[in-house]
C-alpha cells in the first residue's frame, strides 16, 4: 500500500517537473491556433512589412511594420541608455562600493524590480512626460524618447543583477594576479574582470533587452500610441505589446483584428524565445 | 593613462555617477508616491466602492479583486511549482530532459506579460469557456509566476545538505519519506520566500488580466469564481488613462496602495530569508 502511494506521488512529481515544458508548448500552440488564421487574408510578408495598420477599416489593412519599428526604436533608445549605465552600476556594486553602500544599493535595485510596471507608467506620465515636453518644446511629451527612458530604467534591475553575478563569478585568482603585477584596481577591472565576465555581461544585456521588448503597461501609458511609421525619437510611437494591450479589448473574438493581434503575439513569443535561449547559452558557456 | 591613479579616480567617479542615476530616481519615485498619495488615504478610501464614475469614493472592490486573483494564482501555482522543484532537485538526472525542463522554465519566465494575457484569453476564456472571470485570471497569473516559485523552491531544496538525506536513508526511510520529513521541512523558509515573491509579482501585473478578468467598473464584490472582478493595477491604469478629470490625489493614493501591497510582500520575503540565514543549522 505504501509502495503504491509512493508510486503515485513520484508520478505526480514527474508530471509537475514536465509541466513547464507542457505550458511553453501549450502557450505557443494556442498563439498559433488563434494567430495563423490571419494569414488567410494577408501574406506573412505583407503582415510583417506592410506599412499600414488599420485593423478596423473595411477591408482591414494589417501591416505591423510601423509597430515593429516602434518597438525597435524604443528598445534601441532604452539599450543605448541602460547598457552603459547598467554595467557601470554593476561594476560599482561588485567592485568599488563599501559594504554598507553595497547593501543599500542592492536593496534599491531590488525595490525597483518590485515596483509594478503600471505604477512606473503612472509616475512616468506625471513626471517624465511633462519634462520631455517642456525640454524639447514639443506638442506632446508622449514620445518614443519618454518610452526609452522609462524602459531603460525598467531594464536596470535585470542588467545590473546578472552582470554583477557575472563579475562575482570571475575567479579571485584572476584579480589577485593582476593586482600583484602592479595594476591599479581600475586597470584590473577594465583589463581583466570585464573581459573575463564578458559572456555573462552579454547575457545580462540580452535579458535586459528581452525585458524591454516585452514590457507593456508603462510603454502603453507614455509612448503616445500612434500606429504610424516612426521618424524620430521625439514622436509618439506604438509598440507591438501596446498594440495588443490597447486593442484586444475591442477586437471581436474570431474577427480578422483578433487573429492579427494573436499573430503579433506569435512574433513577440518567437523574439523572447530566441533571446532567452541565446542568453542561456552565453550563461552556460561561462561554466 | 600617464597617471593610473588619477585615471582610476576619474573612472570610479563615473561608476558612482552611473549608480546614482539609477538609485536616485528609485528613491524619488517612492517619495513622490508616498508624499502625494498619503493625504488621500483614509478608512473610507480603503473600504468604500468607487463613486461618481470612479472620481471619488474608494477602491475596496479593486483591493478585494486583487486579493482573490492572487489567492487563486497561488493555489494553482504552488503545488505544481513545489513538486516541479522537488523533481529538479531530488529526481532529475543530468540529462537532456532536465536541460530542456530548465530551458522551458527560463522561457516561461521570459514570455512577455501581455502574451500571457493572449494565452489566457485563448485557452481559459474562449477554449474552456470560463469567460472573463476570476478563474481565468488566476490561472493565467498562476502560470506566469510558476517559474518564480520553481526557481526559488529548487534553490531552497538544493541548499539542504546531502548528509541529511544520507542519514535518513541509512535509517531505512524511502526516498519520498526522506523528501517529505527531512528535505521539505528544512526548505520551508526558502519556499515561502519564493511564494511570496510570486504573490507580489501576481499582484502587480496588469497585462495578463486585461482580457481575462479585469472589469472596468464593477461597484460590487464578485460572488463566484466565474465573475469578473476589478483589480488594483488595472484600476490604476483605468483612472490614470481612461477616465478624464480624476483628482490627482485619488490616482496617487491608488498607486500608493498598490505599491505598499507589493513592497510589503517583498519585505516579508526578505525578512524570512534574513531570519532563516541567521538560524541556519548547517
Amino acid at each position: 500500500m505504501r509502495k503504491f502511494k509512493e508510486y503515485i506521488i513520484e508520478k505526480l512529481i514527474l508530471a509537475s517537473g514536465l509541466a513547464s515544458i507542457f505550458f511553453v508548448i501549450v502557450i505557443f500552440l494556442f498563439l498559433l491556433k488563434e494567430g495563423l488564421a490571419v494569414f488567410k487574408i494577408v501574406t506573412p510578408a505583407n503582415f510583417l512589412f506592410g506599412k499600414n495598420w488599420y485593423p478596423i477599416s473595411e477591408p482591414p489593412q494589417l501591416g505591423i511594420f510601423p509597430l515593429i519599428l516602434g518597438s525597435l526604436l524604443v528598445t534601441l533608445g532604452a539599450a543605448i541608455i541602460s547598457v552603459p549605465i547598467g554595467i557601470a552600476c554593476a561594476v560599482y556594486i561588485a567592485e568599488v562600493a563599501p559594504v554598507r553602500t553595497k547593501e543599500i544599493l542592492k536593496a534599491s535595485i531590488e525595490l525597483l524590480a518590485a515596483i509594478p510596471s503600471v505604477v512606473l507608467g503612472f509616475i512616468g506620465m506625471v513626471t517624465l512626460v511633462p519634462w520631455v515636453k517642456s525640454i524639447f518644446k514639443l506638442p506632446t511629451g508622449l514620445t518614443a524618447l519618454s518610452g526609452s527612458i522609462m524602459l531603460a530604467f525598467m531594464a536596470m534591475p535585470t542588467i545590473v543583477s546578472i552582470a554583477e553575478d557575472a563579475l562575482y563569478s570571475v575567479p579571485r585568482s584572476h584579480k589577485e594576479g593582476a593586482l600583484a603585477l602592479g595594476a591599479t584596481h581600475w586597470q584590473t577591472i577594465y583589463r581583466v574582470l570585464l573581459p573575463a565576465a564578458s559572456s555573462g555581461i552579454l547575457a545580462a544585456v540580452m535579458l535586459g533587452i528581452g525585458r524591454v521588448i516585452g514590457e507593456t503597461m508603462a510603454v502603453m501609458m507614455i509612448t503616445g500610441n500612434a500606429a504610424l511609421m516612426p521618424h524620430s525619437f521625439l514622436q509618439p510611437v506604438r509598440t507591438l505589446t501596446a498594440t495588443i494591450a490597447a486593442e484586444m479589448g475591442e477586437a471581436v473574438v474570431g474577427s480578422e483584428h483578433y487573429f492579427a493581434l494573436f499573430a503579433i503575439g506569435i512574433v513577440l513569443f518567437v523574439i523572447s524565445f530566441a533571446i532567452n535561449i541565446t542568453a542561456d547559452l552565453f550563461l552556460h558557456r561561462k561554466r | 593613462m600617464r597617471n593610473p591613479q588619477r585615471t582610476e579616480k576619474i573612472a570610479f567617479f563615473f561608476l558612482f555617477l552611473a549608480t546614482l542615476v539609477i538609485a536616485l530616481p528609485v528613491g524619488l519615485v517612492v517619495i513622490i508616491i508616498i508624499s502625494k498619495g498619503l493625504p488621500a488615504i483614509n478608512w473610507q478610501f480603503l473600504s468604500d466602492i468607487p463613486r461618481q464614475g470612479m472620481r471619488s469614493g474608494g477602491i475596496f472592490p479593486a483591493i478585494m479583486g486583487t486579493v482573490y486573483l492572487v489567492t487563486g494564482a497561488i493555489i494553482f501555482a504552488l503545488p505544481i511549482g513545489l513538486l516541479a522543484a522537488v523533481y529538479l532537485s531530488e529526481y532529475a538526472k543530468d540529462n537532456l530532459l532536465t536541460r530542456v525542463i530548465k530551458l522551458a522554465i527560463v522561457n516561461l519566465a521570459g514570455v512577455p506579460s501581455v502574451v500571457y494575457g493572449l494565452f489566457g484569453l485563448a485557452l481559459f476564456v474562449v477554449f474552456f469557456k470560463f469567460g472573463a472571470s476570476i478563474l481565468s485570471g488566476s490561472l493565467t497569473l498562476g502560470i506566469m509566476i510558476l517559474p518564480i516559485i520553481i526557481t526559488a523552491s529548487r534553490e531552497a531544496l538544493e541548499s539542504v545538505p546531502y548528509s541529511f538525506r544520507e542519514v535518513s536513508y541509512s535509517l531505512g526511510a524511502s526516498k519520498w519519506q526522506t523528501i517529505r520529513h527531512i528535505v521539505l521541512p528544512n526548505a520551508i523558509p526558502g519556499i515561502l520566500t519564493g511564494t511570496i515573491l510570486g504573490l507580489g509579482r501576481a499582484a502587480g501585473e496588469t497585462a495578463p488580466i486585461l482580457f481575462t478578468v479585469a472589469a472596468f467598473y464593477l461597484p460590487q464584490l464578485p460572488k463566484s469564481i466565474f465573475d469578473q472582478a476589478m483589480a488594483l493595477p488595472y484600476h490604476l491604469y483605468v483612472i490614470s488613462t481612461q477616465v478624464p478629470n480624476v483628482d490627482e490625489k485619488i490616482r496617487y493614493a491608488t498607486a500608493l496602495v498598490l505599491l505598499v501591497l507589493v513592497l510589503c510582500m517583498n519585505l516579508v520575503a526578505i525578512l524570512i530569508r534574513y531570519q532563516f540565514r541567521k538560524r541556519k543549522k548547517w
